[in-house]
């Protein structure tokens, strides 16, 4: 097995981002439409190959990397050589985190599609199988124009099954959705463009000169060549990466296509959507804000700063008074998203860890809490709050898993949203006391949101006749879920394993934006010659 | 003795585990009882062994000079960070624990009294359909306690001081099917929420100016640091901390969730309302006396918003029937008093009344459960009466118990109080003056409860007729009946439980009095530990030297403890006795000597607006509810209106403006996105297949028509980039 990965010669990244897609095609080309059972068997299988595929990656990345090796599994092959484009894969330790992620969720998505999908099957799996090669593919490539296809290739299945197996407004929140993230890539499409002039002959027609390097679409060059791009030229490629970006995580106020296509996406879809897709705009901070622009993203910080803090708070206080539990999942992200935000701009290793996790963390709890909304509602067919009450009686067990993902979300100590919202508020507090302390408002609206949503839907008495005969959740339904609570109490408890991984990476970001952050004298603490650590004797023993 | 510790702090989990899972298979009917108490007893009562034999006689044997540590593991590995000063420190989080007198303390009574109130729940609660849930859940509540207070770091505290207020909102929710406790357990954890907002700041700014959040790194820097240098940030990360004490400890102005918080069954008010979880703040204080006393404006705050809670309570305390009110009321009112014991200096008194309340506040309310109990699910004072005749064990007990809360020598109560008030007197004669009071007060509206409810005649048969007549409808008809007198807050958590059963109130089982028996014996001997010299003690007390290695000292000064002229303290001490004696004898004339209350109905009909006040707890409720929470939600409501109409309108205009601009010759847009919308909003699920063929079809020219237009710009792009 472990010659698989670490044999240079055999593409695992591709082998990783493609084996959904030939399920897809297998899908297509050798099974029947009307042979449903054989349709949700092979997109299960090949989702869950592509899974048992993915986990070894992080068995045998080495998270010392860093240099060279800080992105591994390298797969370089010539693509387009006239233009520069490079077939190029590579992966550090935050892409292959969210890899993880999207393989799960892959997983997950599809076997809580069983039940709800009910016509047009065939093309239902076929495209989340596709869905998640553009997915991948986005995390692994590191030739620019093979992400901006990645990036592209993703938008075309997502906008298909929110608006043919979505809600009544499917189609509305479709295009929306559509709309949106394509004129934010327009504008990423004109930053990338701007760096590829830059690198070889410059805008004449600006008087900004290149460097006459030769056409290249590499994405480790430009880190290379990041701070030599002139302060002027950096802050206008770093606005267009930033509505790219922003759009799609989203930021306040680039946020109200989200709570449409939440609302309207079919369940699996949403969980896609608020576990990988949502990632796509901040991964594209941290891999390519950051490291190219060092100054605009200096010079950016108390803007995106700003707007985050007003995405946290606004995000939950609109969360509060929603009356659809969808709607109000998804204003909840965007309140999520901003501390994931808000924590990447405190540029210092604690904001950014916690940020990272905090993207890993928003797709086990968000996708979690999607997923316990869409069982309710192929019970009852309704999301609305004021429908319900009373269900920890009639469903128990439903209850408790709705109570942990809640929990998690609202980050309660020793569960996983904590270990995110915390690392991220201290490596914010650490440049200003200030925007931590308002960041910090979002936390306490957090559980008055979420429980005020549970009183409403599992306390109180169950009063609604049509909820008297609920079924608990059936055995699919919790081996959906399972996994993910499980990831909340590892990640609660014992993160380091998450944190190890993305320590080399995070260390090389804060270098590439502060180069002497680390260049200061060590604290001593007087009399406790670090007491509190594990080398130290015992006292008394 | 670190295997011990874990076990100490894993068992309980354990136990809550296992209950947790059999409650959610059987949750409506208990299934086998007797193995939800062998696991839940058990693991209490194993974990209260471990700490005492395994832990706290070994470490006491090897000398409490020097805190004992381990770290288990690494826990949160968050990276270095910037320390105020140009350095630079590693800002990462062990799971690590700590033993020294403070928290061998606060060990010993959290294992025994939970282990005891474990025991008084199992007859308590015999009847409940929950039974195997209360358990899972009073069990984890043991778990967070104890990481709370084992913790070495601000971190593992944390973890403890979130964890109980889940527990405490999931047990004041106990009956999440009655609106009353889901508001109440709601409220619980908000307010709660509220605080820790403020203690997660402090601890962000304790890693700033410390660089870490272990209690052996940040005490020993700041204690080398002193005054000059760490003064003024101290008060800072003091007064942020202060904010989560008064969250979890019921103070001014977070007090609010407490009195509400009584709708949980009765042992969990004297378990975490009372004994443990609410001394959590007055214990994160008196861990924090370092910082604390680096800034002399924090403790004056910390000492001032004691004193006034105090009193304030106490006023309240006096107006109110339901027999569990009065105690909620009693508990934040001595909650306050150990806070005028921590802002003064006084730390170990402040820990010594946290134990002795912890004695006689758990004897209170399990006396006051046992009498609701007896009289079928009754809480309100003026329907009791008698009870003596009735209930001799919970009589005797509980007027201990109420004795030794007044304050009377030699009974826990006094010695505790007795050091707080003359502390507060060499700190500042108004608190002095304020805590006096609130002691006559105390005095007084204890010995009303008493007089109330156990002398004087039988009030109750009529109510529990109404019981009788219509069974199905008893519990609503007590609530309803509650709400009516009490303004709507008061409920019985017994109604809810089981009917009344008998006309007659009945004594409690042994499980439940032999309990009281054994509480109310600590609340007479629980004070020996802390008497002063003047009456045949020592300076400092026995109970201030085992505390004092906490104190560490600053700047090279030893801590002092607090020491008065002789005839002064036996001045103050028989004032404060005085006192007590004169609420007492206010008590005996008004509610004992005049059984019709003709002097206190007097009184409330002479200052009827007075009364109505305190009766109505200051409207504070009433005032949160206008101002802070409708504010909230009307501003939310305003958010929610601007995003559908001005930010998403923004987002259509441009649509509308885009499709004028490129589809001046097309109608595509219109066509298809409009017209499908209309359609996708008329279709019904039979109806979808034709519509589906016709959306997609539009679908794929709409995706033609945009990347058309994407490719145009690009081009012009091109043209225009291309050097």
């Amino acid at each position: 097995m472990g010659f698989l990965y670490q044999n240079l010669s055999i593409p695992i990244l591709t082998l990783v981002t493609f084996v959904p897609l030939i399920g897809a095609l297998w899908i297509i080309f050798f099974i029947r439409k009307d042979n449903e059972q054989s349709i949700k068997r092979t997109a299960l299988f090949f989702a869950i190959a592509d899974f048992v595929i993915s986990v070894p990656l992080w068995i045998y990345f080495d998270v010392n990397g860093k240099g060279d090796r800080l992105f591994q599994f390298r797969e370089v092959v010539d693509w387009i050589p006239s233009l520069g484009v490079k077939y190029s894969f590579g992966i550090d330790g935050i892409s292959l985190l969210l890899i993880l992620l999207t393989t799960l969720t892959g997983v997950i998505a599809i076997y809580s599609s069983f039940a709800a999908i009910t016509f047009r099957q065939k093309e239902y799996y076929a495209l989340l199988l596709m869905l998640q090669t553009g997915m991948i593919g986005t995390f692994c490539a590191l030739d620019f124009f093979l992400f901006y296809v990645f990036w592209e290739v993703m938008l075309v299945p997502m906008y298909f099954v929110i608006g043919i197996w979505g809600g009544p407004r499917r189609l509305y929140a479709a295009i929306k959705f559509f709309l949106y993230t394509l004129s934010g890539s327009v504008l990423m499409l004109l930053s990338i463009l701007a760096l590829y002039f830059f690198n070889d002959g410059g805008i004449p027609f600006l008087n900004i000169g290149g460097l006459n390097a030769g056409l290249s679409f590499d994405v480790l060059r430009y880190h290379e060549i990041g701070h030599l791009i002139p302060p002027n030229l950096q802050f206008w490629i770093f606005l267009g990466f930033f509505f790219g970006f922003a759009i799609k995580v989203p930021m306040f106020p680039f946020h109200t296509w989200l709570p449409d296509a939440h609302v309207e996406a079919p369940t699996a879809g949403s969980v896609i959507l608020a576990a990988v897709l949502l990632k796509m705009g901040t991964y594209g901070f941290v891999r390519f804000a950051l490291p190219i622009l060092p100054d605009a993203t200096q010079q950016a910080v108390p803007w995106i700063v700003f707007l985050s803090i007003v995405g946290i708070i606004y995000g939950a206080l609109v969360s509060l008074v929603q009356k659809d539990m969808k709607k109000l999942v998804a204003y909840s992200s965007v309140s999520h998203l901003g501390f994931v935000m808000l924590g990447m701009f405190a540029l210092n290793p604690m904001g950014l860890r916690g940020s990272i996790l905090q993207m890993i963390n928003h797709g086990i709890s968000t996708g979690a809490l999607f997923l316990l909304v869409g069982i309710v509602y192929e019970r009852r067919h309704t999301r609305l709050i004021s429908e319900y009450g009373g269900l920890a009686k009639q469903m128990p067990m439903y209850a408790t898993l709705f109570l942990i993902a809640a929990l998690s979300s609202m980050g309660l100590p020793a569960l996983n949203g904590f270990i995110g919202e915390f690392t991220i508020l201290l490596g914010v507090a650490n440049r200003s006391m200030v925007w931590a302390a308002f960041a910090s408002i979002g936390i306490v609206l957090g559980a008055a949101y979420l429980l005020w949503l549970y009183q409403r839907v599992f306390w109180g008495p169950l009063d609604n006749p049509a909820n008297q005969s609920l079924p608990d959740v059936n055995r699919r339904e919790l081996l959906t879920l399972v996994p993910l609570m499980i990831l909340m109490v590892w990640i609660g408890i014992a993160p380091k394993i998450f944190f190890d991984t993305i320590e080399q990476p995070v260390d090389y970001l804060v270098r590439k934006v502060d180069p002497h952050y680390f260049d200061r004298k060590p604290l001593m603490h007087p009399g406790a010659p670090a007491a509190a650590h594990p080398e130290v004797a015992e006292i008394h023993q | 003795m670190s295997t011990a510790i874990l076990l100490v702090i894993i068992l309980p989990a354990a136990g809550a585990a296992i209950n947790g899972f059999r409650a959610i298979k059987n949750p409506h009917t208990p299934k086998n009882k007797s193995v939800t108490n062998v696991v839940t007893l058990g693991a209490t009562l194993l974990s209260a062994l471990i700490a005492t034999f395994g832990v706290v006689m070994p470490y006491v044997s090897h000398g409490t000079a020097q805190p004992f540590e381990h770290s288990y593991y690494n826990w949160i590995p968050s990276g270095m960070g910037h320390v105020a000063g140009g350095w630079i420190s590693n800002f990462g989080v062990d799971f690590s624990v700590r033993i020294d007198p403070l928290s061998c303390t606060m060990l010993m009574v959290v294992t025994w009294i939970g282990f005891l109130i474990h025991v008084y729940a199992t007859g308590y609660m015999s009847h409940e359909k929950g039974y195997t849930r209360f358990f899972a859940y009073l069990n984890l509540f043991m778990f967070m306690m104890l990481l709370l207070v084992l913790g070495a770091n601000y971190l593992v505290m944390f973890v403890g001081w979130e964890g109980v207020g889940l527990c405490s909102y999931l047990l004041i929710g106990f009956y999440y099917d009655k609106n009353f406790a889901a508001d109440a357990g709601k409220k619980a954890f908000i307010t709660n929420r509220i605080g820790d907002f403020g203690f997660i700041l402090g601890v962000f700014l304790i890693f700033n100016t410390f660089g870490s959040a272990d209690y052996t790194k940040v005490f020993a820097l700041a204690a080398s640091g002193g005054h000059a240098q760490f003064g003024g940030v101290a008060t800072a990360i003091c007064l942020l901390l202060f904010l989560g004490a008064c969250g979890k400890s019921a103070q001014i102005p977070l007090y609010v969730w407490l009195p509400d918080a009584m709708a949980g069954p009765t042992p969990v008010s004297a378990l975490i309302h009372a004994a443990t979880m609410v001394t959590a703040g007055v214990y994160m204080v008196v861990r924090s006396n370092v910082l604390f006393r680096l800034s002399p404006t924090a403790m004056a705050v910390v000492a001032t918003i004691g004193a006034v809670t105090a009193i304030f309570a106490a006023t309240i305390g006096i107006a109110q029937n339901d027999i569990k009110k009065v105690l909620a009321y009693s508990t934040v009112s001595q909650l306050g008093y150990m806070f005028v014991a921590a802002g003064v200096g006084a730390y170990t008194a402040a820990i010594f009344h946290v134990m002795t309340h912890a004695f006689f506040k758990a004897c209170l309310f399990l006396g006051a459960g046992s009498v609701i109990h007896g009289c079928g699910g009754e809480q309100d004072m003026r329907k009791m009466g008698g009870l003596r005749k009735y209930m001799p064990r919970t009589h005797w007990t509980m007027l201990v118990a109420t004795i030794a809360i007044a304050g009377i020598p030699p009974l826990a109560g006094f010695f505790s109080k007795d050091e707080i008030l003359a502390n507060a007197f060499g700190y500042s004669k108004l608190i002095w003056i304020l805590g006096a009071i609130t002691a006559a007060l105390t005095a007084f509206y204890m010995f009303r409860l008493y007089f109330m409810t156990f002398h004087g005649q039988y009030r109750g048969a009529h109510v529990v007729g109404v019981g009788e007549s219509e069974p199905e409808h008893a519990g609503h008809d007590l609530i309803a009946g509650a709400k009516h007198l009490d303004h709507g807050d008061a409920h019985s958590d017994k109604a809810n439980g089981h009917h009344a059963h008998s006309h007659e109130p009945h004594e409690s089982p042994w499980s439940m009095t032999g309990v009281l028996a054994v509480l109310a014996v600590l609340s007479i001997l629980g004070g020996f530990v802390g008497v002063p010299a003047i009456i045949g003690g020592s300076h400092p007390t026995a109970f201030q030297k085992w505390l004092e290695p906490v104190l560490l000292p600053i700047e090279g000064h030893a801590f002092h403890f607090h020491e008065a002229s002789h005839a002064t303290e036996w001045a103050l001490m028989i004032i404060s006795v005085a006192i007590a004696v004169a609420g007492i004898f206010l008590a005996y004339r008004f509610y004992f000597r005049d059984a019709a209350w003709t002097t206190p109905k007097r009184i409330a009909t002479r200052f009827a607006l007075l009364y109505r006040l305190l009766e109505n707890k200051y409207y504070v409720d009433e005032i949160y509810g206008k101002t802070v929470i409708g504010g909230t939600l009307l501003f939310s409501r305003a958010l929610s209106w601007i995003d559908a109409n001005i930010i998403d309108g923004l987002v259509n205009l441009m649509r509308h403006a885009t499709v004028g601009l490129f589809g001046l010759g097309s109608n595509l847009f219109d066509k298809y996105v409009i017209d499908g919308l209309v359609n996708g909003a008329a279709s019904t699920a039979g109806a979808g297949s034709a519509m589906l063929r016709r959306v997609q079809s539009g679908v794929v020219q709409n995706y033609a028509l945009i990347m058309g237009g994407g490719l145009i710009l690009l081009a012009v792009v091109y043209l225009f980039l291309k050097p």
